[in-house]
């Protein structure tokens, strides 16, 4: 290929892959490190570059639209900028002895991997394609969950193993099912499988097929999402692993399955006798809005309390989208790239806080506004923001699921705000007892990385604030192609 | 017309015993004749698959039962075998739930996977939607064996059963594009699993591949 013709679908898949292969093979920790921050950093860029080519035409493996630019370019800042703080985090691991170098190696090469498969998984115009990539990414974070080898470790990542293998089975059962029902209509074949080819003669599939395809895929995929009560192995995964897979965990690998559950959302509702989507999805969502709340309090860990918020936030855009409509669905993206934002920068926080004071569980940390007042409000401002206090990001786009979802349907939208309010006494409890008050554990200063923490909480605060033309417009057209 | 119904007829009965292995491992006891059923279930597989790539005349699914000859009917199983020995734990498997509970709701399970996809799937041609129902069958089977074991060893083999039901669907659904591409991934999948008890040196560490032993190291445990 030559610079001519830059093509920045091939890009976003291939940097990742060369990079993967470099770093399995390179040794010593600090050029790893720089390379793993470089790759992710061209990656983002070739990102970027999606909006200003011309796209190409959907062709049978390949397809850029309105709606996975969205993902893509969100899944490769998260990635890039946690890439910046899992050198710093890293490196601490390094001199306490945690890691080694050879398992450092294979964490750098693993997390390409991961980048690359959530890549795929969101370019792909073939459904058999997105089952394949959103094997890899699961597969890959698996393995950095196990990575410290210790019980609770390998516990997770069994647990995590087992159940995301299980979802993953019953989407490919679900997959299948769908092929079935195209291929009297659209022919045998590859063309039965992809997705713009399916959309387009969605109406004459037989609606009872597609009905039990959906079921299938909703259980499967929403396992992924960690909707409850599939959420068994999002806790422990994200308590036990690295804190840079905890944040992309949260703010990147939900995000891909539910990107799956949308793309088939969507083929769906193009059948008018299927039954609608909508009903399962906010039956679900907010079952997994008011069980996440409630076990909020029960939490004395501190990885594992955010954990839970990311299946209560899950449960809101899952919620929203369930909700369907120009207005629900445009909320529900806001939210998914808020919560993102939002949750990483909260991970960056909290994996240099429990390294400073060695221990997670949340009564030995005390005081840390005294102690380290840079990651003390920053995470005070990410728990703001998580609790979805105004003026920042979240506030907003829960205002928007709460009131349009009051127009129409006044009671879920009780449950809901029900569930919201529950949430954000419970995090409000435990950041004051946080952040405040008399310190406790080590004060040892931090050899932090603050830069990808503020970055998004500025982000997220400046959406809050004032959302720039372009995206509301970008946003808009993308919910109405959610339907 | 001949040729049709005997394709059918071999088919019908290929599937049918992949769902009466199924219910062969729901009663198996012991750790070593779990994996012989399991052995015998991917053979079946691999016949299944093999037939469905003659009569569709399609060579590259013949890719896929050679994968389910070589690697889940003969690899897999010896590789485990050899496990359990190292590990010592080829003692009675602790089932979590009664054999009678377990093959009664295994009935279940199928009877509603049959009546479920029959009904779903009238329009459809009779060889696919035979097909679907078995599988779908053999999946829920797969479920039932991970549920009701607590040994990390055969939950994996009831994951690979569970599979195994997937590959018959994939197969069964005529025509269909990446079969083969799955069953690899699906091949490397399994393989991490099992390279993962092994490396993972989860005997080392708990003593024991029970997964309620694990269950103790929980980080929450007050």
């Amino acid at each position: 290929m030559n610079l001519g013709s830059f093509n920045p679908v091939s890009a976003v898949l291939l940097i990742p892959i060369g990079a993967a292969a470099l770093l399995a093979v390179l040794p010593g920790y600090r050029l790893t490190a720089r390379l793993n921050v470089v790759a992710s950093l061209a990656t983002f860029l070739a990102a970027l570059s999606l909006f200003a080519i011309d796209r190409p035409p959907p062709g049978p493996y390949v397809l850029v639209d309105d709606l996975n630019i969205v993902f893509i370019v969100l899944n490769t800042f998260v990635g890039f900028t946690t890439s910046i703080f899992s050198a710093s985090y890293i490196a601490h691991e390094l001199d306490t002895g945690r890691l080694t170098p050879a398992y450092l190696r294979f964490y750098h090469a693993m997390y390409q991997i991961m980048m690359f498969g959530m890549n795929l998984a969101f370019v792909s115009n073939n459904i058999g394609l997105m089952w394949v990539a959103v094997e890899i990414a699961t597969l890959s974070t698996v393995l950095m969950v196990g990575i410290y080898r210790t019980h609770a470790a390998l516990e997770a990542a069994w647990k995590y193993f087992i159940l995301g293998s299980v979802g993953i089975a019953l989407a490919l059962f679900g997959t299948i099912l769908v092929y079935m029902a195209a291929r009297p209509v659209v022919g045998e074949g590859q063309d039965g499988m992809i997705w713009t080819l399916l959309i387009e003669h969605a109406a004459q599939f037989d609606p009872a097929l597609l009905n039990v395809a959906f079921v299938f895929l909703f259980l499967g995929y929403g396992t992924k999402i960690g909707l409850a009560p599939l959420h068994a192995w999002l806790p422990d995964a994200h308590a036990e692993g690295p804190t840079p897979i905890s944040a992309v965990l949260s703010g990147l690998l939900l995000n891909v399955a539910l990107y799956a559950l949308l793309r088939f959302k969507i083929l769906l509702a193009a059948n008018p006798e299927a039954i609608a989507p909508g009903p399962l999805m906010v039956t679900m969502g907010l079952v997994s809005v008011v069980f996440a709340a409630f076990m909020l309090y029960r939490r004395r860990d501190i990885k594992r309390l955010f954990a839970y918020s990311s299946i209560e936030h899950m449960g809101i855009i899952v919620f929203a989208f369930g909700m369907g409509g120009p207005l629900a669905n445009f909320a529900g993206l806001l939210h998914m790239v808020m919560h993102s934002l939002t949750k990483s920068a909260i991970f960056f926080a909290v994996g240099h806080i429990s390294q400073i004071k060695g221990t997670q569980r949340i009564n030995r940390i005390r005081g840390l506004t005294v102690t380290h007042p840079a990651l003390g409000w920053g995470l005070v401002v990410g728990v703001a923001a998580i609790a979805g206090l105004p003026p920042l990001g979240i506030f907003m786009s829960e205002f928007l699921v709460v009131t349009s979802t009051f127009a129409r349907q006044p009671l879920l939208a009780i449950v809901l705000v029900f569930g919201i309010l529950l949430a954000f006494g419970a995090l409000l409890l435990r950041l004051t007892s946080v952040a405040f008050g008399r310190p406790r554990g080590s004060t040892a200063s931090a050899e932090a990385s603050y830069v990808p923490m503020f970055a998004h909480l500025a982000l997220v605060l400046g959406a809050g604030i004032y959302l720039p033309a372009p995206l509301v417009l970008w946003f808009q057209n993308v919910a109405r192609l959610l339907g | 017309m001949q040729m049709h119904s005997l394709a059918f007829d071999v088919s019908h009965t290929l599937a049918g015993g992949l769902v009466l292995i199924s219910f062969m491992m729901l009663y198996q006891d012991r750790l070593y004749s779990l994996l012989n059923v399991f052995a015998l279930h991917a053979l079946v597989l691999a016949l299944s698959v093999a037939w469905q790539a003659y009569i569709q005349d399609a060579p590259h699914l013949y890719v896929t039962a050679v994968i389910a000859l070589v690697f889940k009917a003969i690899v897999i199983p010896v590789g485990l075998h050899r496990i359990v020995k190292q590990l010592g734990i080829h003692r009675d498997i602790e089932s979590a739930v009664g054999i009678g509970m377990t093959m009664l709701a295994g009935m279940g399970l199928v009877a509603l996977s049959m009546v479920l996809m029959l009904r779903v799937t009238a329009d459809a041609d009779p060889l696919a939607r035979e097909d679907l129902a078995f599988a779908l069958s053999v999946v829920l089977l797969g479920l039932l064996v991970m549920v009701t074991r607590r040994n990390a060893v055969s939950q994996v083999v009831g994951f690979m059963s569970l599979e195994n039901g997937l590959v018959l669907a994939a197969t069964g659904a005529k025509g269909m594009p990446l079969v083969v591409e799955i069953s690899v991934a699906f091949s490397i999948l399994i393989a991490f699993i099992v390279i993962g008890i092994f490396l993972f040196r989860i005997r080392e560490r708990f003593d024991s591949v029970d997964v309620s032993a694990l269950d103790d190291f929980r980080g929450e445990r007050r």
